[in-house]
Order: structure tokens, then C-alpha cells, then sequence
């Protein structure tokens, strides 16, 4: 599999990775993916009392095309506003990476993981939202 | 990073041998008549070249070289010895074959294939340390079943199945014998006049020749038939038409002669370098190896890195040329079957790597590996959010992952 420049960038050099308190009111917390599938994305977001994402982090178990989206999107959504968040597309995602076909279902994980950042804090805040279900384990 | 990789892929192909290469060379130019030319000397040398290499390949497996039957490698040959068998004996034995799950492509994929032209395939379940459990195999053995097939080295985990018992087994039971021994050849002590094996798949490449030259073992004493594949000329007493490529059967000659000969001592430098890979390796937390290690070649390291996606993992380590039990290409994600027939878990499974030895390993590049490889385990750990919850105390098992 042959990894594009940026890919690679991002998986030598992963911005934002770590974690913050999960049961901090300020923080939304995104947990994506399954083992089985061999892609798990915890996305987290720092919030601020106007509603502007201060600061992001991020772990990921996954390919290197899976890492290179997390990290990426730490990026995009810092500053942005929860529905700004909200407008990240996984096609942005795979373009500014230049996935391959074959590794679309990261980039939709990663936009995935800001979906469920966001519903986790607006849960600590009053709004239901439920996370959308990524990774469907085929049977052997 | 203009440097070449670490080669530690010799299980999915070897470089040819110098030695092999240069025996090769005339047959392509000077010395390259058809060897089924009877009427003059260029084709009395070649004829001539293809039978010695037919000894040798004979000596190194205990047979007699009008048992061998040249064929394009290991999937040809098993492709001939199971529809072959099949079709032969299906009005007179029966329509059920018998292979383990955790076989080549090349075997499972033409016993789904004989499934199409109506025959039933029981695919065997192994044990969690690849090997098969006789007494199953004897439990679904049935009065129809024609021919039980397995590896004797398995490509991926390197375990050796006890082919003599197993034969010993079918022999019992009126059952054909068939044995991929593409992995085996050169690196376990193969004895057909001694070991009820009827049919036995061999491929060069795997062993220091060419690609694109394998060979099929036919029993003789007691004799079994095929139904040939590819029809023409009649070549290989018509089990196999098409002009002989007779650089490439000496090449696959003469790597199996230096196999004999160098085999005892290669294996012993190896086995020593393969456990000085896993004694540097396996110092790190969460690391387990993948199949039996005794019944096993010395060759072969197949090592799971809990917690650390394997492709992520061949990524960090790019120096060396490894192969990886997980694929991660395609919308479902399936890790290794063989690995998932062994009951490994899904995050085992996703986590593996193959490192396999051979005649031209160092130390220093082992030493390398070593290096690298923690090095890179430790970095994907800590961007791991599964090692962060293990830390934590947190049970993987207990979380509802957002998989339906
Ligand atoms: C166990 C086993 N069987 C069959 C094959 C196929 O051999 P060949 O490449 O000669 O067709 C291989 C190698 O890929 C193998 O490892």
C-alpha cells in the first residue's frame, strides 16, 4: 500500500495526540470504531463558554490512513464553532489526505468521531443527540 | 531511506541462489532446445537437463523422479492433485473432500470450486496452535470421502502437521492423501518412501529457485491417478501438457540439491536467529506468538502486538520487508484467517506480523529489527486508545464498541 506524502506527514508527526478528562463539563468525547473492525478513534474537544472549540486530542487504533484522519481533524476543529464542527465532510477529509478508495471508511470514521464529540457534549449540556454506527463486523 | 529493506519475507518468496542462477543462465541461451525434441543433440541436452533436475528434486523428497510432474508451482500443483483426484475418483469413492480451514488459497479455493461441480468439502477446524487434531479428522472422515489435503508447513504460522499420521490415517481409511508441502520443501526432512503421502505439492521459489516452476508428487506404489488439467502434447505422460521451460526446471533442480545439502546447518543458524528475534522481541508487554512453537520452522515468527493495528505497525516500520496478518483494504476489514481459524481475537488478528528467516539473514539485521520494531510498538501504543484503557484498568471486553 503506497501512502500519500500527507498521510505519512501526519503519521510521523500526529498533532494534538492525548486526552483530557472525560467528565470535564467543558470536554465532548467521541469513541468510534470496534477492535474487531481494526479502527477505534477517540476524538475529544475542548469547549469554551461561547460555544467555540478551544482545543482538541486525540488517540487512534487504526491503519495509518485512520491515524493521519484523526489527527487532521484535531486541526479542522479547533476555533470552530459546534455546527461548524459539525460541517466537516468526509469527502474534505479523504480529499486533503488523497486517500485511496479503500480507505474512505477512515475518513468517515474521523467525521463520524466529530459527530459523536459533539452529541457528548451537548449531552453534558442539556440536547440528546445519539452517535451514528460506523463499523459493521462482516462474519467470517 | 535509499537503502533497501530488511528482507525478512522469505515465506512469500526467496531470492534465487547465485549457485542456481548460474546454472540457469545456458539453458536460456546456448543450450535451448525443446526437450521434446527427439531428433537432434539440442533437444537429447535439454531432455537431458530436465531429467537430472528430476532427481534431484526426487532425492530431496525421498521419491522416485518418475513420481515428479513438472507443473508452473505449488497452486497449479495443488490444483491438479485435488480436482485430479477428485474428478478421477468420484464415480468409483465418492464426492466429499476433507481440508483444514487454515490451508493456502490455492487449496481452499479449489476445493469451493469442486463445491460448484457438486462435491461437499468438510473445512476442519484446528487447534488454537494451528495443528489438527487427528481424532477430529478421523471423526469426519466418511464412507464417501475421497481425499483429505493439508499443508505440511503452514505459510503464515510456520506449524508443521504430523503428514505421517495423518497419512497413515487416510491410508486406513481408503482415503487419497494430498500434502502442500510449497513451505515444507528444504526446511523439514520430507520422506516419501517412508510416509504414506500420495500427492505433495512443491513450488521453487519458495526454496532459493525461480518462480513460475513447481512440481507435483504422484505416488506410484500404490498408484494413483489424476485427471490431467491442461491438455496437449501429452508432456509429463499427459498430466501436464505444454513445452517443458527447461531453465527453469534446472534452476528448480539445483536449488533442491543445495536445499539437501545445506539444510541441516541453515536450519540451526536460523532456528538460533529466529530465537534471538523472539527473545528481543517478546521483552516488550502484550506480545504473543501465533502458533505452536515447537511443532514449527525454524523460520517462520508470526508475533501479535496486542493493542497496535498491524498495518499501522508495518508503516512505523518501513525499513524492514515484513508481511501482515491484517488487511485493512477493504470496507469489512478481515483480519487473517488463519489466525481467526486459531480463535485468535479480532484485535490479535488485526495486530500481527510475519517475520520470516532465510539463508541470506544476519545478525545485524535481526539486531535492526528488534530495534526498530519496539520502537515502533511503542510510539502506535502510545497513540492507542485500547493501551490507554488497558492501563486504566478497563476492560475491553465490557465497552458496547459502536459495532452492530
Ligand atoms: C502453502 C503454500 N501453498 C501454495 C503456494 C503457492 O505457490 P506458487 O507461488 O508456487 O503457486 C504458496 C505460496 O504462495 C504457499 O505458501
Amino acid at each position: 500500500m503506497a501512502y500519500s506524502e500527507k498521510v505519512i506527514e501526519h503519521y510521523e508527526n500526529p498533532r494534538n495526540v492525548g486526552a483530557f478528562g472525560k467528565d470535564d463539563e467543558d470536554v465532548g468525547t467521541g469513541m468510534v470504531g470496534a477492535p474487531a473492525c481494526g479502527d477505534v478513534m477517540r476524538l475529544q474537544i475542548k469547549v469554551s463558554a461561547e460555544g467555540v472549540i478551544e482545543d482538541a486530542k486525540f488517540k487512534t487504533y487504526g491503519c495509518g490512513s485512520a491515524i493521519a484522519s484523526s489527527s487532521l481533524v484535531t486541526e479542522w476543529v479547533k476555533g470552530k464553532t459546534l455546527s461548524q464542527a459539525l460541517e466537516i465532510k468526509n469527502t474534505e477529509i479523504a480529499e486533503e489526505l488523497a486517500l485511496p478508495p479503500v480507505k474512505i471508511h477512515c475518513s468517515i470514521l474521523a467525521e463520524d468521531a466529530i459527530k459523536a464529540a459533539v452529541a457528548d457534549y451537548r449531552s453534558k449540556h442539556g440536547s440528546t443527540e445519539t452517535e451514528t454506527p460506523i463499523c459493521t463486523p462482516v462474519a467470517p | 531511506m535509499t537503502t533497501q529493506p530488511i528482507y525478512l519475507d522469505y515465506a512469500a518468496t526467496t531470492p534465487v541462489d547465485p549457485r542456481v542462477a548460474a546454472k540457469m543462465i545456458p539453458y536460456l541461451t546456448e543450450l535451448f532446445g525443446n526437450p521434446a525434441s527427439r531428433s537432434h543433440a539440442y533437444g537429447w541436452v535439454a531432455e537431458e537437463a530436465v531429467e537430472l533436475a528430476r532427481e534431484q528434486v526426487a532425492t530431496l523428497i525421498g521419491a522416485d523422479p518418475k513420481e515428479i510432474v513438472w507443473t508452473s508451482g505449488a497452486t497449479e500443483s495443488n490444483n491438479l492433485a485435488i480436482k485430479g483426484a477428485a474428478r478421477f475418483y468420484a464415480a468409483s469413492r465418492g464426492k466429499h473432500l476433507i481440508t483444514p480451514k487454515t490451508e493456502h488459497k490455492s487449496v481452499l479455493d479449489t476445493c469451493r470450486e469442486l463445491e460448484r461441480e457438486g462435491f461437499t468439502v468438510t473445512y476442519l477446524d484446528v487447534e488454537p496452535n494451528g495443528l489438527i487434531d487427528l481424532e477430529k479428522l478421523a471423526a469426519a472422515i466418511r464412507p464417501d470421502t475421497v481425499l483429505v489435503s493439508t499443508m505440511y508447513v503452514n505459510n503464515e504460522i510456520g506449524v508443521i502437521q504430523d503428514v505421517a499420521a495423518i497419512g497413515a490415517l487416510c491410508r486406513e481409511k481408503g482415503v487419497i492423501y494430498h500434502v502442500d508441502a510449497a513451505q515444507a520443501a528444504g526446511k523439514v526432512e520430507i520422506d516419501l518412501a517412508k510416509t504414506p503421502i500420495d500427492l505433495l505439492s512443491l513450488s521453487a521459489h519458495k526454496s532459493y529457485g525461480p518462480k513460475g516452476i513447481g512440481a507435483l508428487y504422484v505416488r506410484r506404489k500404490p498408484r494413483v491417478r489424476l485427471e490431467a488439467l491442461i491438455h496437449g502434447g501429452g508432456h509429463e505422460r499427459g498430466l501436464r501438457s505444454g513445452t517443458l521451460p527447461t531453465h527453469q526446471i534446472v534452476g528448480m533442480g539445483e536449488a533442491y540439491a543445495i536445499a539437501r545439502n545445506s539444510m541441516a546447518v541453515e536450519n540451526e543458524r536460523i532456528r538460533w536467529l529466529r530465537d534471538r528475534l523472539w527473545a528481543g522481541l517478546s521483552t516488550m508487554e502484550e506480545v504473543y506468538l501465533n502458533g505452536d512453537l515447537d511443532a514449527r520452522v525454524p523460520h517462520n515468527l508470526n508475533v501479535s502486538f496486542n493493542y497496535v493495528e498491524g498495518e499501522s505497525l508495518l508503516m512505523g516500520i518501513k525499513q524492514l520487508a515484513v508481511s501482515s496478518g491484517s488487511a485493512c483494504t477493504s470496507a469489512s476489514l478481515e483480519p487473517s484467517y488463519v489466525l481467526r481459524a486459531l480463535g485468535r481475537n479480532d484485535e490479535l488478528a488485526h495486530s500481527s506480523i510475519r517475520f520470516s528467516i532465510g539463508r541470506f539473514t544476519t545478525e545485524a539485521e535481526v539486531d535492526t529489527t528488534i530495534a526498530l520494531v519496539t520502537d515502533a510498538v511503542a510510539k502506535l501504543r502510545e497513540l492507542s486508545p485500547l493501551w490507554e484503557m488497558v492501563r486504566e484498568g478497563i476492560d475491553l471486553e465490557s465497552i458496547q464498541w459502536a459495532a452492530h
